[in-house]
């Protein structure tokens, strides 16, 4: 059915429209205006033009090279992420029982992770991972690997992605389920007319059409990867060395720790356009597949 | 039509006749131990810090235990009687609740218009709503520093409570707008032909049947709201610092007292545990923001 167009409308979207006025646009007209400026300290500013998108865009700089490292360190993360999240969230929804008594406390049981504040996270695994009193460290310690957080970089980021797919692989999994439960039980009745394996029922029925809950899940693990920055800070500190200094971690460091405004403020810029333009290439394919749906 | 949304979502026992119970296979008992260790070692991390939390300092460095020895709520005890443990608790719940309650208001009209109404710009709207659920919040850290200092409201609830809009407003309009596209839009019509208002209509009939919705919404925001830290922790210095901000400060300051940080990360996860029990039978719907 066709909505109409109702110009009013407008008036509906307003309170919402004023509040994230005021939350995201003119805190982010501030960073457009440091980002244009150099400043001599003592709040004196002065013109800066492009001066520093230019150095933050050119990898022989020192800001460059700093960037496109941390940006590469970053994508990497995510890409890696993913591919361990995605599988295991999928495996784990299609083990969950479709009704029963159990379910709701296995979800409750599942979600848990997610409801647990950033900085306790790391709290945690950083206690966890500790050779002298972790579990995990120490398990891994006395199966004679060189593991340490601190001083080991290997160690230091597959524990970060370890910590990761802990905390999110349950985002997958509800996800996954809601969009399995929704399949109608004729489908799984034809399958088994056809007398098709697990695996040809999972291919041809359950995969098409968990294609959009996992668009959203997908995009929303992309970005929140992308934007990592209390667990690695905790844990890790973004070491050793650089690590695990992922973006969010770098552009900190640059803008509170050395007050590098101007730098810091460019690389929020261009920090920003990149998940805008991932973000936008999703909601089209969102979009696109929702068309699909109601043609 | 709306009978059949709820009852796809809702998590009700339906048996399935038409699949037989399978005979006992390894195939099929291996998907249950691979569940079995997964949700083992999703537990385990916990586990441990509960653990440790019920132990004494000495225990914990001494000796690496599964479970503790001489367990003690002592730590727990000195938290509720210690005022700034107390306080920063209070706080966090605050902030969340308002932050919770402005986004869920603001963004229940705004999914209507959404979901209900082409206008002029929605498309591009929409999509720079959602595109500030994707901005880092490590970006917003330094300017949010200064327009709430600007303003008067740093150190104090409500530029926390602001500043977590960034964010839950669009979650809120996303996922409300899945669940009012549930509602058929004939009962709008009907209700316009029996004679309501549309404020009258729009809040004695249509916010009672997305009900389950506005009740996941503001769990989802309740959620977003009390674990994000970045900017709760950036805005604030002593009034209004968050509990696990104090956590991670005491322990800087007070050395390695283990127990006690684990005993506070406890603490931690029980308002999340408390409120995703209501939600259980349509936290997987909501998850799906609404989309299923």
């Amino acid at each position: 059915m066709e909505k109409p167009l109702n110009n009013r409308a407008w008036l509906m979207v307003a309170p919402v429209l004023v509040l994230v006025l005021f939350s995201a646009l003119l805190p982010m007209m501030t960073v457009v205006n440091y980002s244009v400026q150099d400043s001599l300290g003592q709040n004196q500013f002065f013109w800066n033009g492009d001066a520093w998108f230019r150095d933050l865009l050119n990898p022989s700089t020192e800001i460059g090279a700093r960037f496109s490292d941390a940006l590469l360190r970053n994508l990497s993360f995510s890409l890696v992420t993913l591919a361990l999240e995605v599988p295991l969230g999928i495996a784990i929804a299609l083990c969950l029982p479709r009704g029963g008594w159990a379910v709701g406390p296995l979800l409750v049981i599942i979600a848990l992770p997610m409801l647990i504040p950033w900085n306790v996270i790391g709290t945690m695994w950083q206690i966890f991972s500790r050779a002298d009193i972790g579990l995990f460290g120490a398990a891994l310690t006395g199966l004679g690997l060189h593991y340490n957080v601190t001083q080991n970089a290997i160690s230091a980021w597959c524990t970060i992605v370890v910590i990761d797919v802990w905390h999110w692989t349950p985002l997958i999994i509800l996800l996954t389920y809601a969009g399995l439960r929704a399949i109608p039980d004729a489908y799984y009745q034809a399958a088994r007319i056809d007398a098709a394996s697990r695996w040809a029922t999972f291919i041809n029925i359950e995969l098409p059409k968990l294609q959009k809950v996992l668009v959203i899940a997908i995009l929303l693990r992309f970005m929140q990867t992308f934007m990592i920055y209390t667990e690695p800070f905790v844990v890790t500190g973004g070491g050793p060395g650089s690590a695990t200094t992922f973006l969010s971690i770098d552009l900190v460091k640059i803008a509170l720790g050395q007050v590098d405004l101007g730098p810091a403020a460019a690389m929020s810029l261009v920090y920003n356009l990149i998940t805008l333009t991932i973000c936008w290439i999703f909601f089209t394919i969102m979009t696109q597949l929702d068309r699909r749906r109601y043609a | 039509m709306a009978a059949e949304v709820l009852s796809t979502s809702s998590l009700v026992a339906v048996e399935n006749p038409a699949r037989p119970r399978r005979a006992f296979r390894l195939t099929n008992l291996l998907p249950r131990i691979g569940f079995a260790i997964y949700l083992l070692a999703l537990m385990l991390p916990i586990y441990w810090l509960i653990n440790m939390s019920l132990r004494s300092n000495e225990e914990i460095t001494s000796s690496l235990a599964f479970w503790p020895h001489h367990p003690s709520l002592q730590k727990y005890f000195f938290i509720f009687n210690d005022p700034t443990w107390v306080h920063a608790f209070m706080v966090s719940l605050t902030y969340v609740a308002i932050n919770t309650v402005i986004s869920v208001t603001v963004a229940l009209p705004a999914a209507y218009a959404f979901n209900r109404y082409h206008f002029i710009g929605d498309k591009y709207l929409f999509f720079w709503l959602l595109s500030n659920l994707m901005a880092p919040a490590a970006v917003y850290a330094m300017p949010f520093f200064n327009l709430y200092y600007a303003i008067g409201l740093f150190d104090t609830i409500w530029a926390v409570a602001l500043a977590h809009c960034l964010f839950n407003v669009p979650v809120a309009v996303w996922i409300l707008e899945g669940f009012v596209a549930g509602v058929p839009r004939e009962i709008d019509e009907m209700a316009a032909i029996d004679g309501y208002s549309f404020p009258r209509f729009f809040i004695r009939i249509f916010i009672p049947l997305i009900a389950n919705g506005v009740g996941v919404t503001a769990f989802f925001c309740f959620m977003f709201s009390w674990v994000e830290q970045l900017l709760a922790t950036t805005l604030t210095a002593t009034d209004a610092l968050p509990f696990a901000a104090v956590m991670t400060r005491s322990y800087s300051v007070a050395g390695m007292d283990w127990s006690l940080l684990a005993a506070a990360g406890v603490l931690t996860m029980i308002p999340g545990a408390l409120v995703i029990w209501f939600v259980r039978n349509h936290i997987a719907k909501g998850f799906a923001l609404g989309r299923v």
